[in-house]
């Protein structure tokens, strides 16, 4: 496979702080996947023209909703909410969010609704939803 | 070109790079994606830098499917980048987005004649720096699950074992204690939230410094604790384009800015080719 090809030239990495001050890890781990991804995916040039293959809409979507979505809701739980300006990815995260609801992926939980409205009740269902999730996940891992 | 191969273009330089007054660029050691030798097409004045593609592994059909394994992803990501990154040491040149597939040479040439242009500008605005990723994390863990003096509501997770998740069908006699855990997470997410509060504030001031100082800035999203292999949220994620002298300065700006917020974990990588920065909005999205 690929690990044994760390090849990138910018796979030299820093760490400072670990809460302490002080660095910690430091070294050249294997570039991280996803940095290459969001780069060579996400960003580079896009020149059009006879090209043999599009990958500028559809295909290219389920991977960057794989890696960049799932990342989201922590953004949003710590107030980060830049991407809510970037038309692609708001659009593509309200797309997500309706075709999960409308596979039924997404219970929201009865529990969650016992409490109190407002920021708390929301992170409380995003915590349950996720941990739910986490199940189904560990739950179809052990039945393959 | 044979009817069952394509041409992956990797980047676009000046042809004048090629065969400056040092001498041309010899670039048969270079090999790209499927391990085929890179190859130049040029065509008014600019080159691009290509390799032939099997159409079975890599034409549209094929690249739907393989797109979907990560594995294979993984593999055609890192020898793109390699390509790029190599090349990107010897001459300036404008990184070109991933699987990028062409008919042949002359539909290369006529790409190239036709955004000739555009392409000028960008070479001349980032060709030859080199951009450099910075991550900020909150420095403080997570808040552990509640784990302490929760023995028996364990043991009945393991008894509801095989439950579907989220069933509906679940007693409802066990929401005491589901209320109870739900409130007692609520407490320690209120706790969290002012210790994320500080570091988001902390991540934007250490973007703000860093922006002043490169010529360049871009935000990418942040990375999920699965991509990212840190457990912390990611609180910043951005790339800053750089002159290649500017560098040495610019790093130890980071560590300066690492020092002054110990409430982020600040991990930086590169230098990269430019890739954050040649997608503008002409970039004929």
């Amino acid at each position: 496979m690929t690990d044994n090809t760390p090849m990138s030239g910018a796979g030299a990495m820093q760490r400072y702080g670990s809460g302490s001050g002080v660095a910690a890890g430091g070294g050249r781990p294997p570039t991280n996947l996803g940095d290459i991804l969001e780069r060579v995916l996400d960003k580079g040039l896009v020149i059009a023209g006879d090209i043999q293959v599009n990958l500028l809409d559809i295909e290219l979507l389920t991977i960057k909703l794989r890696l960049v979505i799932a990342s989201l809701d922590t953004a949003r739980e710590v107030g980060i909410n830049w991407w809510e300006s970037d038309p692609w990815l708001n659009a593509e995260a309200q797309r997500r969010a309706t075709g999960k609801r409308a596979r039924g992926e997404v219970d929201d939980g009865d529990d969650a609704r016992e409490l109190d409205s407002g920021d708390g009740a929301r992170e409380l269902r995003d915590e349950v939803r996720r941990l739910r999730d986490r199940i189904t996940e560990l739950e179809s891992g052990q039945r393959e | 070109m044979s009817e069952d191969s394509g041409v992956w273009a990797y980047a676009i330089t000046e042809e004048g790079h090629l065969s400056g007054p040092e001498g041309p660029v010899d670039l048969s050691w270079l090999t790209g994606v499927g391990e085929a030798k890179v190859r130049t097409v040029t065509s008014g004045g600019l080159a691009a830098l290509v390799s032939d593609v099997s159409l079975a592994e890599f034409g549209e059909a094929a690249l739907r499917e393989n797109l979907e394994n990560l594995d294979w992803l993984d593999e055609v990501a890192r020898e793109h980048h390699y390509v790029i990154d190599a090349a990107t040491r010897l001459f300036p040149l404008l990184p070109v987005r991933l699987a990028t597939v062409y008919t042949g040479d002359a539909a290369v040439s006529a790409a190239l004649t036709e955004r000739g242009g555009q392409l000028r500008d960008a070479l001349r605005r980032v060709g030859g720096r080199v951009e450099w990723g910075v991550k900020a994390y909150a420095a403080q863990h997570e808040p552990e699950g509640p784990n302490e003096a929760e023995g028996p509501d364990e043991a009945k997770s393991a008894d509801a074992d095989g439950e579907p998740a989220g069933g509906s069908a679940q007693p409802r006699t066990e929401g005491g204690v589901g209320l109870a855990y739900l409130r007692r997470r609520r407490a320690q997410l209120t706790a969290a939230r002012e210790t994320k509060t500080a570091a988001v504030t902390g991540a934007q001031e250490v973007h703000a410094e860093l922006t002043a100082k490169a010529a360049d800035a871009r935000l990418h999203p942040p990375q999920s604790p699965q991509l990212s292999g840190v457990r912390q949220p990611m609180l910043l994620n951005a790339a800053y384009l750089l002159d290649a002298a500017g560098s040495v300065a610019f790093t130890a700006a980071v560590g300066g800015q690492a020092t002054a917020h110990p409430e982020l974990r600040v991990e930086l990588t590169g230098p990269w080719p430019p890739y954050s920065f040649v997608g503008g909005d002409d970039d004929g999205r």
